[in-house]
């Protein structure tokens, strides 16, 4: 597998990472906008099942800090929620790998559920909340990418073994 | 998923167990994040590290301007001729506006060297231009081109041609990150350009509205006021136009009158915008004013 072979991996892993900052970043119309699914979560998820050796708990900490970096927020904010979220992965890795995919997805959307509350959290403690009920729309678009994600990632992973 | 089964983690080489990872790297979350919001200790940090976010930013800005390259050089003869004869026209205006502004400036400032507080005249200003990127779609905060190397500091006013636009919350190497005016936790203090009424305008997260919640209702504010900044802030500048007044509802059972307002600065519209150095008025100090009254 191709995971074994850390270079090439590290590289693909990389790239997906960089694609996700771009597209989190990407001028959307306001409907759109307020739906875009985190990506980058959902990435840092799927290769810390498919490579955990790659994408560790420090891997998904500087996603996080990325994210707060382009997006303006308080330092750390995000950071921790992705490293939460890596975290369970991590923990439930062997046991979320041989779920079938609805399973699976169920099992990402209480993730996601997780991500949202701390960084919902976080947001009351420093004082900015947003209490609509529209900030959790990304939660469930995420979820619905979850599938569609995992197609593309494996079926890529398993043509360039 | 289940084609990769080979990669579970070995025995050997495993690295720290995941628990001591993760208390280590939430520790480090929360203290980064108690610096950062506390003190803004990690200001001078994000300076540099948005210079690595510089790219990104490049990147998704690289298709809109090719669009507007490619139909700026496409345009037709037509088109580029009534634009010139309009931007003419409105030169015109704006010059004849300037040479009376001119004599009044000339005057202003006499006025004010008679009243002894000539200084707050002289101002710099510096165009940047809005970088088109979303940063979050619940705040209202955008991304300009200036950043921390053109002089851009902290808490800097901005404007644009018709108003306040709001001010700068972080600075990076080469952008920096403003917050409007109509953001829900921003406000800008007021005077009614009238009666020089005092009171603040609070943003309300709506596009253009403001709100004025501190008016009493027996204050005299009506419908088509016009709102100035009055510089208590020492942010704003005083007597930048700020917003009109939209509506006013008074019910005599309330203390307070529902006032809204519409922001005169195009805040959806605008591609630049004009950074504002502006040379504060000097405050006199306790001692000096009493000297002052002694005399």
């Amino acid at each position: 597998m191709s995971v074994s072979d850390g270079r090439i991996s590290r590289l693909r892993v990389n790239a997906t990472v960089i694609l996700a900052l771009i597209l989190a970043v990407l001028p959307l119309p306001h409907w759109m906008d307020i739906a875009r699914p985190y990506l980058l979560l959902l990435l840092v998820i799927y290769w810390s099942l498919s490579a955990p050796r790659i994408a560790g708990l420090m891997f998904a900490w500087l996603c996080g800090m990325a994210i707060d970096l382009l997006k303006g927020t308080t330092l750390g904010q995000h950071a921790l929620a992705f490293l939460l979220v890596s975290f369970l992965t991590h923990k439930f890795q062997l046991r979320m790998r041989i779920f079938p995919l609805s399973q699976q997805t169920v099992t990402v959307l209480l993730l996601l559920f997780l991500y949202e509350f701390v960084v919902f959290w976080t947001d009351g403690i420093i004082g900015y909340p947003v209490t609509t009920w529209t900030r959790w729309i990304p939660v469930f678009t995420s979820t619905l990418l979850w599938p569609v994600l995992v197609a593309i990632l494996d079926t890529w992973n398993r043509r360039s073994r | 998923m289940v084609t990769l089964s080979s990669d579970s983690r070995p025995i050997i080489g495993r690295g720290p167990p995941l628990g001591a990872t993760l208390f280590f790297l939430g520790v480090i979350s929360v203290i980064v994040m108690v610096l950062d919001h506390r003190g803004g200790y990690l200001d001078t940090a994000r300076l540099w590290m948005s210079a690595a976010a510089n790219p990104i930013y490049t990147v998704v800005q690289t298709p809109g301007q090719l669009w507007r390259w490619i139909t700026g050089s496409f345009a037709d003869r037509s088109q580029l001729r009534t634009e010139n004869a309009q931007l003419t026209e409105q030169l015109r205006i704006a010059r004849t506006q300037l040479l009376r502004f001119e004599s009044l400036n000339e005057e202003n400032r006499r006025l004010r060297e008679i009243r002894e507080a000539s200084k707050g005249v002289s101002e710099r200003t510096l165009i940047a231009e809005i970088i088109s990127v979303s940063v979050n779609p619940f705040r209202h905060m955008v991304v300009i081109n200036k950043g921390a190397d053109d002089g851009v500091f902290r808490g800097q006013p901005v404007l644009d041609a018709f108003g306040v636009v709001g001010q700068v919350m972080q600075v990076g190497k080469t952008t920096a990150t403003l917050i409007l005016i109509t953001d829900a936790e921003h406000a800008v203090p007021i005077q009614v350009n009238r009666n020089g009424i005092r009171s603040i305008a609070m943003g309300t997260g709506e596009a253009a509205k403001l709100s004025l919640p501190y008016l009493t209702v027996e204050s005299d504010v009506r419908k088509g006021d016009l709102l100035v900044s009055s510089g208590l802030d020492a942010i704003f500048p005083a007597g930048y136009p700020v917003a009109t007044v939209t509506r006013v509802e008074r019910n005599s059972a309330d203390t307070f009158a529902l006032v809204e307002a519409k922001p005169l600065a195009q805040l959806d519209r605008d591609r630049e915008v004009l950074l504002l150095w502006a040379n504060k008025p000097k405050v006199p100090a306790p001692e000096e004013a009493i000297e002052a009254v002694k005399q």
